[in-house]
């Protein structure tokens, strides 16, 4: 008998991955042992150079002549659009962590786990509710919070800063979700990615209940998605006797087992996968959660979770049921209409911006589902720069949201932006083009996506629903309108919001987020160039 | 030369770049406006020089001061610009109007927290992005630009326009929005059609023409409508006209001069660059169905043109009459006909641009744009009345100004193939004489009378704060107190009015030179839709002067 026989590992070809978990370790080591003075800025260090490294990895791999490789036994496959999804991950991330880090639009930052220390550092009613509220938080903060007891206040708020390992570890599970190449190494990944956002989740300072609310409701909602993604595994197994993706598209091409496992099993998985995607109908926690969390933990989720999970939306498609694609297409017409539909017409309703847009990301998810079901070339390319481009935009809007405060916090109630364009022309401007770009506006990065979608999806005989598309878009437009008409064609509210001078790193996340909205928008080639002509392994 | 073309779109975006950065500063209005009526200048000599050396007569390619570079290959999209007549005249015209509503628009009064260097911004912001959409050759790059022309002009109308302000620049945006990804669709189908036939996806207008000109009518046909859409509520025909009567009544006067004498025209030059040469045979199978809406426009148009109060949706309404008749022109396919459309657009921009001031110089005045508050205007103030009738006639084409040499060529062309059409447009002069001359008649003739003009009503105070001439006291007579808010037009205003009347007389007796320009473009045109022009027997109308 011989021993185990271990994988081979392409350390090289995992770089990226291995940099960022590796970092997330060093990062908990941190918390646990550094000093709480200066904390926050070294663990902001860590993360920023990780994402710097991981990135030059990404790209010094991408530009170079490797080859496509399966690794890890086959349960990674760094291939083209896994570097693409990689390097789109890791770039969303830099200006979702500036975010996270900022500490001078709300001194001490927008989060807290500890009551304790909410009790001292708030006004009086405002902690009371926020204490009651907060006594779920975890018994580690706490200690940390405790620990912390004898110090200025200052030391106290700078304190939270787990924030930032729980980042490094979503980040990480996103990359293998990324690259997941078999349905059980998926589903690992899945975890990983969701259990941190669960927890940041529920970190907000201002609005304790609400944030909480929204910890539960998505753990609650993700425990039964992740149920429904594992069943359809187990189903699938059945079906292929493998959990690989490479063998199941084997199995499937011209077998006679019954089609009822194996379309069951991709109907549970992917209802699994599109739950992460706010894909609607599986969208019902978007809003929720989007509005109930910290802003920049929102902003973070929008972005980042809809590119790893449309991703792995892609590699499933693509590399597992290219070909029984006629057989399962028509039931995903249905979900990506009710998505579009659904996103656009209830956006209409919303009077709370977050709520809007976690809408219009309901819609977004249905646009690239155009772009997922046409397994094409032209599809894959059209549906990764897209997300890329949503990204961008998102986080930017996100930021922005975070600037305008009335008297409690964030004012995201949209009749606090009423006039908003006197009080502040620069912000009010940037808020416009984002909504534009959200619209689908030529010259933002918004219309060239779109644009790149509906032509893959028209070119792969779509045409109903991309014209679906098209009048959801103008649906669409009418709630992005109506932002840019309150804040510039009404008087502002007496007692309206005041607009925080944002801090360095906010400002920065704002202004990347902007530059890149306009240079897709304007000159995209490069990044069309890159996301061309990539092809799944297997 | 083709840096000239280049020049011509990137001046007015300078211009409108330098007066947005001035726009919040209080102090710099003035100085923002300067500078913006100067760019705007600029952009009018340009437009001289272009025009000055435009080669005309036969055997002149069908673009000339072309350029083309490269943009998104991945599309298969360039940069590409050229000329031909058509766009060269509407070009020409957007110039000559530009500085003109500035003009007008420098003692406009302007809603509390605006400036009027926001103001020009916008305004030129608007003129370069519609230079851009008249002279774009690449398909990509004229619904890029078709939808950027949306965003200016929605600023101008919320940010300037009148009470339902925010209504109306919604209404419009989403109007054109729905159009224009309507036409989407199409410009998608045609980009994968010239995949599938080209072997590589182009966006280039004259190989999309010959290879879309190949395509069998099933495939032209939802094509052809998804631009049809986009351009019959940018024109707008009936029953996708109701944005324009909101828009044009919201907007201010400067910008609707604008928004009606040149954004729309943007719908009928895309039917004769776009919907004819790329889609010829759907144009012949489906141009009964335009010729029945276009019809339907100018009969309808008239009827609620004659019953306006409101003297800017007034204005509104008869430009949906005047496109039925360029509708009506362009797809009736003879060179005549076709001709006469195309000068039917620039004239019909000089006309609606004079009533339009007009108005405005009017309300200037009174403080209101209800005709039922105004009575015996000419009397208080001559010139003004007298401008009006200029502009009106113009609009009614009374022989002797622009408009009637483009309808009459419009109708005299038509009529050889589409004789039942033409005679009941015909009917439609009679009801434009009706509509012109009397509200003529109500605001104008007869005895002083009326709220805005004899104080009291409703019109003085708003009179008062927006003319800032009336001492808004009770105690003068009202006649002192009328000639005081009634003053004729100042020396600025004359000058202003000035070039459109001169404009108005001169294309109405010597066409010429503009129709050599439209020569080759329409005949071009023609070629490409496939159509030849009747033989007729009678003489008559084969003699029309030229």
């Amino acid at each position: 008998m011989t021993g185990p026989t271990f994988p081979a590992v392409d350390y090289g070809a995992l770089a990226p991955v291995l940099i960022v978990l590796g970092a997330a370790c060093l990062s908990v080591l941190l918390e646990a042992l550094m000093p709480l003075r200066g904390r926050g800025r070294a663990q902001l260090g860590l993360t920023l150079v990780t994402l710097a490294a991981a990135l030059v990895a990404v790209v010094a791999r991408a530009s170079s002549d490797a080859p496509a490789v399966s690794t890890l036994a086959g349960a990674l496959a760094v291939d083209g659009p896994a570097l693409f999804l990689w390097g789109t991950l890791l770039a969303l991330a830099v200006p979702s962590v500036l975010l996270l880090a900022d500490r001078s639009i709300e001194p001490g930052g927008p989060f807290v786990a500890d009551p304790v220390a909410l009790a001292e550092a708030e006004p009086a009613g405002q902690a009371g509710q926020a204490g009651r509220a907060g006594r779920a938080g975890t018994a580690t903060a706490r200690r940390t919070g405790g620990g912390s007891g004898g110090r200025s206040p200052r030391d106290r708020v700078e304190g939270h800063t787990e924030v930032f390992p729980l980042v490094l570890f979503a980040l990480g599970g996103m990359l293998v979700l990324g690259a997941a190449d078999d349905l059980l190494t998926m589903f690992v990944a899945l975890e990983v990615l969701s259990l941190p956002l669960y927890l940041l989740c529920g970190l907000a300072r201002r609005r304790r209940l609400a944030s909480q609310e929204s910890a539960v409701k998505y753990f609650l909602l993700g425990a039964f998605s992740s149920a429904f993604f594992l069943y359809g595994v187990a189903l699938l197994y059945g079906y292929a006797d493998s959990v690989n993706l490479t063998d199941i598209s084997q199995a499937a091409a011209g077998s006679l087992r019954p089609d009822s496992l194996l379309f069951g099993g991709l109907a549970l998985l992917v209802v699994g996968l599109m739950f992460k995607a706010s894909v609607g109908p599986f969208h019902t926690w978007t809003p929720d959660v989007y509005q109930g969390a910290p802003t920049s933990v929102t902003a973070f989720m929008a972005a980042c979770t809809k590119v790893a999970a449309f991703g792995a939306i892609l590699r499933v498609f693509s590399v597992g049921f290219g070909s029984t694609v006629w057989e399962w297409r028509g039931v995903l017409w249905v979900v990506a209409v009710v998505s579009m539909v659904v996103g656009a017409v209830l956006g209409l309703t919303q009077t709370d911006v977050k709520r809007m847009i976690a809408y219009s990301s309901v819609a977004h998810a249905g646009f690239l589902l155009l772009g997922a079901m046409a397994i094409t070339p032209q599809g894959l390319s059209a549906t990764l720069f897209y997300l890329l481009a949503y990204g961008f935009t998102t986080v930017a809007l996100f930021g922005l949201v975070t600037l305008v405060r009335g008297p409690d916090g964030e004012a995201t109630h949209l009749s606090a932006w009423a006039g908003l364009a006197k009080r502040s022309p620069v912000v009010a401007g940037s808020v416009t083009f984002l909504m534009l770009a959200l619209a689908g506006i030529p010259l933002t990065s918004g219309f060239t996506g779109k644009f790149a979608v509906f032509s893959a999806a028209l070119a792969d005989g779509m045409t109903p629903l991309v014209i679906v598309a098209l009048v959801v878009s103008a649906v669409a437009a009418f709630f992005y309108l109506r932002v840019i008409v309150l804040m510039y064609f009404s008087e502002p509210a007496a007692d309206g919001p005041t607009v925080s001078v944002p801090g360095p790193f906010t400002t920065v996340a704002i202004t990347l987020g902007v530059v890149v909205t306009l240079l897709l928008g304007v000159v995209p080639t490069v990044v069309l160039g890159w996301a061309d002509g990539l092809s799944f392994l297997g | 030369m083709s840096a000239l073309l280049l020049a011509l779109l990137v001046v007015p975006l300078v211009g409108a770049a330098v007066c947005g950065a001035m726009a919040s500063r209080e102090h710099l209005d003035r100085a923002g406006k300067a500078v913006g009526l100067g760019f705007s200048v600029v952009s009018l000599v340009l437009v001289a020089i272009v025009w000055s050396q435009f080669r005309t007569g036969p055997g002149t390619p069908r673009f000339q001061f072309a350029l083309s570079v490269e943009w998104i290959p991945a599309f298969g999209t360039r940069f590409s610009l050229g000329l031909d007549g058509i766009a060269l005249t509407m070009i020409a015209l957007l110039a000559v109007l530009v500085p003109i509503v500035l003009g007008f628009g420098w003692a406009e009064k302007l809603p509390p927290g605006r400036t009027g260097s926001g103001f020009t911004a916008l305004m030129l912001a608007t003129q370069g992005v519609l230079v851009g959409v008249f002279a774009a050759t690449d398909v990509f790059l004229f619904y890029v630009l078709f939808e950027a022309m949306l965003v200016p002009m929605y600023f101008l109308i919320g940010s300037f326009g009148g009470p339902r302000r925010q209504y109306a620049a919604v209404k419009f945006f989403l109007y054109s929005f729905l159009g224009g990804l309507i036409m989407l669709a199409s410009v998608i189908g045609l980009f994968v059609a010239s995949d599938a036939r080209l072997g590589q996806g182009t966006f280039d207008w004259a190989a999309l023409q010959g290879m879309a000109a190949q395509l069998p009518l099933s495939t032209q046909i939802p094509l052809f409508l998804g631009f049809f859409v986009a351009f019959a509520i940018k024109a707008p025909l009936v029953p996708l006209h109701t944005w324009l009567p909101d828009a044009g009544a919201e907007a201010p006067v400067a910008g609707g001069v604008i928004l009606v004498g040149l954004l729309d025209k943007v719908g009928v030059f895309g039917f004769l660059r776009y919907t004819l040469p790329l889609f010829p045979a759907a144009s012949r199978e489906l141009a009964p169905l335009v010729l029945v809406l276009a019809v339907i426009g100018v009969l309808y148009g008239a009827l609620l043109a004659a019953a306006q109060t409101d003297m800017k949706r007034f204005v509104a309404y008869t430009s949906i009459a005047h496109f039925g008749y360029i509708a009506l022109g362009i797809f009736a396919f003879t060179s005549q006909s076709i001709a006469g459309s195309s000068l039917y657009m620039i004239n019909h921009g000089i006309s609606t641009a004079m009533l339009f001031l007009a108005v405005g110089l009017l309300i200037r005045r009174g403080g209101t744009a209800s005709m039922t508050e105004y009575g015996g205007v000419g009397r208080a103030a001559p010139l003004l009345a007298g401008m009006f009738l200029i502009a009106g006639l113009s609009t009614l084409s009374l022989p002797g100004t622009n408009s009637f040499v483009s309808e009459f060529l419009v109708l005299v062309g038509a009529f050889p193939t589409r004789p039942v059409f033409t005679v009941i447009a015909t009917v439609g002069i009679v009801f434009a004489a009706l509509y012109v001359l009397w509200v003529y008649q109500r605001v104008f003739t007869g005895p002083l009378r009326g709220a805005a003009v004899v104080g009291d009503g409703p019109g003085a105070a708003s009179a008062a704060t927006m003319a800032g001439t009336d001492d808004g006291g009770g105690d003068g007579s009202w006649a002192r107190r009328t000639t005081a808010r009634f003053g004729d037009l100042t020396r600025g205003e004359i000058a202003v009015m000035t070039p459109l009347v001169a404009l108005i007389l001169v294309l109405g007796f010597f066409p010429g030179p503009v129709l050599e320009v439209l020569e080759p473009a329409v005949a071009a045109t023609m070629a490409e839709v496939g159509a030849t022009d009747p033989v007729t027997t009678n003489p008559a109308i084969n003699g029309v002067p030229r």
